[in-house]
């Protein structure tokens, strides 16, 4: 580990905010993606059951 | 769907992909030429740049050519392809990653005498955090020194 | 052979067994993006130029890759479908495009932000970043085109023609680097003799590579699993399959 402290760490050498913002980022954009698709699905399942209860 | 029907499909698809590849490739073309993004100081010196515009120029700061006017802002440097070089002034902040023997690629105009009169200027950093090509690179410079140093 | 391929190629078949794969996929993807992060943080070193900076390295050129590489998956399902007037694959190309533009656009803003430190410029019009922000527009275009025709088989061939037709930027934005005067640096990866200190910083890349890669087949599939409720929920399998999982006495 060549980090000295947490501090150091999170402090990234000064670049902080653009190594950091990047991988938050990244983050974001795929739970985003994942909430989005489970999303979806919920509501192509239940249009999926509306359809197939009116049919009955 | 008939045999015959699907024959025709094909071969439409077939005719619109050959077109569209060949107007693609005819953009490229084009682009090719004028998709320079900077221009070498060889280049600069044979006047092979945009007369009266801003264009970039890029190439290696020559060591030890970096000086500061006492206005702390000033820098003059100069910039080399390792066949001709460019002497540059620019007035400004210069990137984290600039320093003598590295990349760089400035924007601006030649002034009358001679000297670039860089509007910006940004830092070009090479690939080498990983495996460096250093095999590769070391064969292509010694068949075009100018061209491979700045790509 | 051909009869086995066939069955697994219909929706039908194909929805439960994607199910099931799905949280295999998501597990490999966190284990590999857990060791990724780890070896990017924490045993990569600092790279000699650019200091700590050079860390977003690890997000931006993953994910470039991934935006390039599942451009070509995408088309190669979009000619499948096309050439065998197919259903599945064409559903495969629909279910890629937005985790493309989604990597597409991650590896052009981390490239910004990685711009701003070292260059001095959060965005250039180089042949490099102009190649990638086509390539975003070629997803948007398709995801567009195949949203605004009704029907899907339609959609299906019109997304298929210009998913190929823009397969053409891919070798443009990898070879750009060498083909054109640019800001960008060259390719890094072609593997030669790799120093120690360096094979760390590669590792760190490939294992989070590897996490994006796995993730993007975790959810194309769930994805996949959406188009095929949504195009064929009139359709029997459907039913049963709603049938079953409520117990059968729906």
């Amino acid at each position: 580990m060549h980090w000295s402290s947490w501090s150091a760490f999170f402090n990234m050498g000064g670049y902080a905010f653009y190594v950091w913002f990047s991988f938050g980022l990244t983050a974001l954009c795929l739970a985003w993606e994942i909430l989005a698709v489970r999303k979806r699905r919920d509501v192509a399942l239940n249009l999926a059951r509306l359809l197939a209860q009116d049919k009955q | 769907m008939t045999i015959r029907a699907r024959h025709k499909r094909f071969i439409l698809i077939a005719i619109g992909l050959a077109l569209l590849g060949l107007a693609v490739m005819l953009i490229l073309n084009a682009f090719k030429s004028n998709m320079v993004f900077f221009y070498t100081p060889t280049q600069v010196i044979s006047g092979e740049v945009p007369h009266g515009t801003s264009f970039r120029i890029g190439g290696l700061v020559v060591p030890d050519s970096l000086k500061r006017q006492d206005d702390g802002l000033t820098v003059h440097f100069s910039i080399t392809d390792t066949v001709k070089t460019v002497e540059v002034i620019y007035k400004g902040i210069l990137p984290d990653l600039f320093k003598e023997g590295k990349g760089v690629v400035a924007q601006g105009k030649v002034g009358a005498n001679g000297v670039f009169e860089a509007s910006e200027v940004l830092a070009k950093h090479d690939e080498n955090y990983m495996p460096p090509e250093a095999a590769e690179a070391l064969k292509r410079a010694k068949e075009a020194p100018a061209d491979v140093q700045l790509k | 052979m051909n009869i086995n391929w066939f069955k697994y190629s219909s929706p039908q078949t194909f929805y439960p067994l994607a199910g099931r794969m799905i949280p295999w996929f998501a597990w490999i993807a966190v284990i590999f993006a857990v060791i990724g992060l780890y070896i990017s943080f924490f045993i990569a070193p600092t790279d000699f130029q650019q200091g700590e900076a050079y860390r977003i390295i690890f997000v931006h050129v993953p994910a470039a890759w991934m935006s390039m590489f599942i451009y070509m998956v995408m088309a190669g399902w979009a000619a499948l479908g096309l050439s065998l007037n197919a259903r599945l694959p064409a559903m495969m190309a629909q279910a890629l495009a937005p985790t493309g533009a989604i990597f597409t656009l991650l590896a052009l803003v981390t490239g910004s932000f990685w711009g701003k430190p070292m260059w001095g410029t959060w965005w250039v019009w180089d042949a490099r970043l102009t190649s990638e922000l086509i390539l975003l527009f070629l997803y948007l275009g398709f995801i567009a085109l195949q949203s605004s025709i009704d029907d899907p088989r339609k959609a299906d061939k019109a997304g298929a023609l210009l998913a190929l037709v823009g397969v053409v930027n891919v070798p443009i934005i990898y070879f750009s680097v060498k083909w054109w005067n640019t800001l960008h640096q060259g390719s890094t990866i072609s593997m030669g003799a790799a120093p120690k200190m360096v094979t760390t910083m590669l590792l760190g890349m490939l294992f989070m590579a590897l996490a994006f890669w796995m993730y993007t087949i975790a959810v194309a599939l769930m994805r996949v699993r959406c188009i095929m409720l949504e195009r064929e929920r009139a359709s029997d399998w459907v039913k049963v399959l709603l049938l079953k999982a409520t117990g059968g006495n729906a």
